[in-house]
């Protein structure tokens, strides 16, 4: 079980929380097949940091950033610039 | 001699240890089961023998060893059923065929309905399997009390089992013996398994694979086939093309040796569970994936609670039981729930991914067609709706109902 740390609630148990996937992902206007593919089924799932969302679902209700290694699944906050 | 050194210098009655060869007609990266059954039928269907499997670790290891052993075909869309139905065709056949039994035993694999919708999905399902020429038929609570005399039929409880599908041909295998007997047969017919050999890069030239770079040096190859399971989307990207793939932990557990009390394989999409008993007396049994995106080998406790609450829910025999282990793999796992089979952008390499949370049961129709269209070097017939390109035409093969319990 992952402690996560709510930036609003504190540290909280894994089984709160629902998992958001990769963040940041950019905006799409005007994107043409493969583009539009890409764009819907291909995820980033490097072997190490990853920056993802999380929904504190049976807490505060908020979306929020987060990194975590998948190599080890140790939690670091995000970024300045992402938070 | 370190322990992982150890693992590969295996004796000489289970199969050869050799050195690479500078070059091969086919490079198999990956030497999981898939991996395995696509070397040993590119020598036993297509008569090439020049072929190497190039795996990380041993055999023997990883997810090979580490599944729920499930055989079936009952999948709902066409293109599907014929794959799955080609592998489990493959099945009654291989012990005597590779010479090594792998104790493949059709004990049949129930999917319980707990509600209306429940039953409903379910017939369709069925439904669609008969009209495919697929064995499935429909089991009432009082058929189930003497086909599974365990499972709980009580209609007061939270989810009662109100019916189930049941695929007779289906069942069971043991999961290392697949292992050896293909790694084996495979040896025999003069396949080099080289083992502790790691895929660091690939040798391309004008968008043309001329081989593999490994841990153990150049390897050349005048075809290459990925079968790399859960690091499928690393390999890709050393190839530089992505692919639609997340990898995310799957984990499963094993209860003590307990004498048999369940001859069946019991699947349930609503309570999250799937259980069967191995022949020697332990109690296997899964459920759904961990959801995050993950290369760790482990997963969550919370996840392993809520299965074996669904298993007491469905067998309170088993309350007693103690566990013995539990582990996590790797599984790489398609936006449709279906593989990737076929051609990647690069010319003269070739993917076979995705099978997500069901790999085991495709092992012999998964190594078979692979092995036809990298002996080809176009997609065999029964894996062209399984194209890397399906994600951009839209032709989607949508699985998550029948993947596995669910996802």
């Amino acid at each position: 079980m992952l402690l996560i740390s709510c930036p609003w609630c504190g540290p909280r148990e894994e089984n709160e929380f629902r998992y958001g996937g990769e963040a940041a992902l950019a905006p799409t206007p005007d994107l043409d097949d493969k583009e539009l593919a890409r764009r819907l089924f291909v995820r980033s799932a490097p072997a190490g940091p990853l920056l993802e969302r999380w929904y504190h679902a049976h807490g505060c209700r908020r979306w929020f950033p987060l990194v975590r290694d998948t190599m080890t699944h140790e939690l670091t906050a995000p970024p300045e610039a992402e938070s | 001699m370190t322990r992982v050194e150890h693992a590969w210098a295996n004796p000489a009655h289970l199969w050869r240890n050799p050195e690479p060869k500078p070059s091969y007609d086919v490079v198999v990266v990956g030497g999981g089961l898939h991996g395995l059954a696509t070397a040993y039928y590119l020598a036993r269907n297509h008569g090439l023998t020049n072929v190497a499997v190039v795996e990380r670790g041993w055999l023997g290891n990883g997810n090979a060893v580490r599944n729920t052993t499930v055989v079936r075909s009952n999948y709902l869309r066409d293109e599907s059923m014929a794959l799955y139905e080609h592998a489990l065709r493959l099945w009654p056949g291989l012990s005597a065929e590779l010479d090594h039994d792998v104790l493949f035993d059709p004990r049949g694999v129930l999917n319980l309905a707990h509600g209306r919708h429940d039953a409903l999905t379910l017939k369709r399902q069925l439904a669609a399997n008969q009209a495919a020429g697929i064995d499935a038929e429909w089991l009432e609570p009082a058929d189930l009390a003497s086909f599974c005399p365990i499972l709980n039929l009580a209609p007061d409880v939270r989810f009662p089992v109100v019916g189930a599908a049941l695929q007779r041909r289906g069942g069971i295998a043991r999961h290392d013996a697949v292992v050896f007997a293909f790694a084996r047969a495979a040896d025999r017919l003069g396949v080099d398994l080289l083992q502790g050999c790691e895929v660091t890069g690939f040798d391309i030239e004008n968008n043309r694979v001329r081989g593999v770079v490994t841990t153990r040096g150049r390897i050349g190859a005048g075809r290459v086939g990925l079968v790399g399971a859960g690091r499928s989307k690393l390999l890709a990207a050393m190839a530089g093309f992505e692919l639609p793939i997340q990898p995310s932990p799957l984990q499963a557990l094993v209860s003590e040796v307990l004498d048999q009390v369940l001859d069946t394989v019991v699947m349930s999409g609503a309570v999250h569970v799937y259980l069967s008993q191995a022949h020697k007396g332990e109690l296997v049994m899964g459920a759904g994936r961990d959801p995050y995106t993950s290369y760790a080998q482990r997963g969550s406790f919370h996840i392993l609670e809520w299965q074996l609450q669904a298993v007491l829910e469905l067998f309170p025999i088993l309350s007693r039981a103690h566990l013995l282990r539990t582990w996590g793999g790797i599984v790489d796992v398609a936006p449709d729930a279906s593989p990737i089979i076929g051609l990647t952008p690069i010319d003269d390499l070739f993917i076979n991914c995705g099978w997500g949370t069901g790999g085991f049961k495709a092992t012999p129709g998964s190594g078979w067609v692979f092995a036809s269209t990298l002996a080809a070097g176009v997609p065999d017939p029964l894996v062209v709706p399984f194209s890397l390109d399906r994600f951009e035409t839209g032709a989607l093969i949508d699985e998550h109902g029948s993947a596995a319990v669910a996802h």
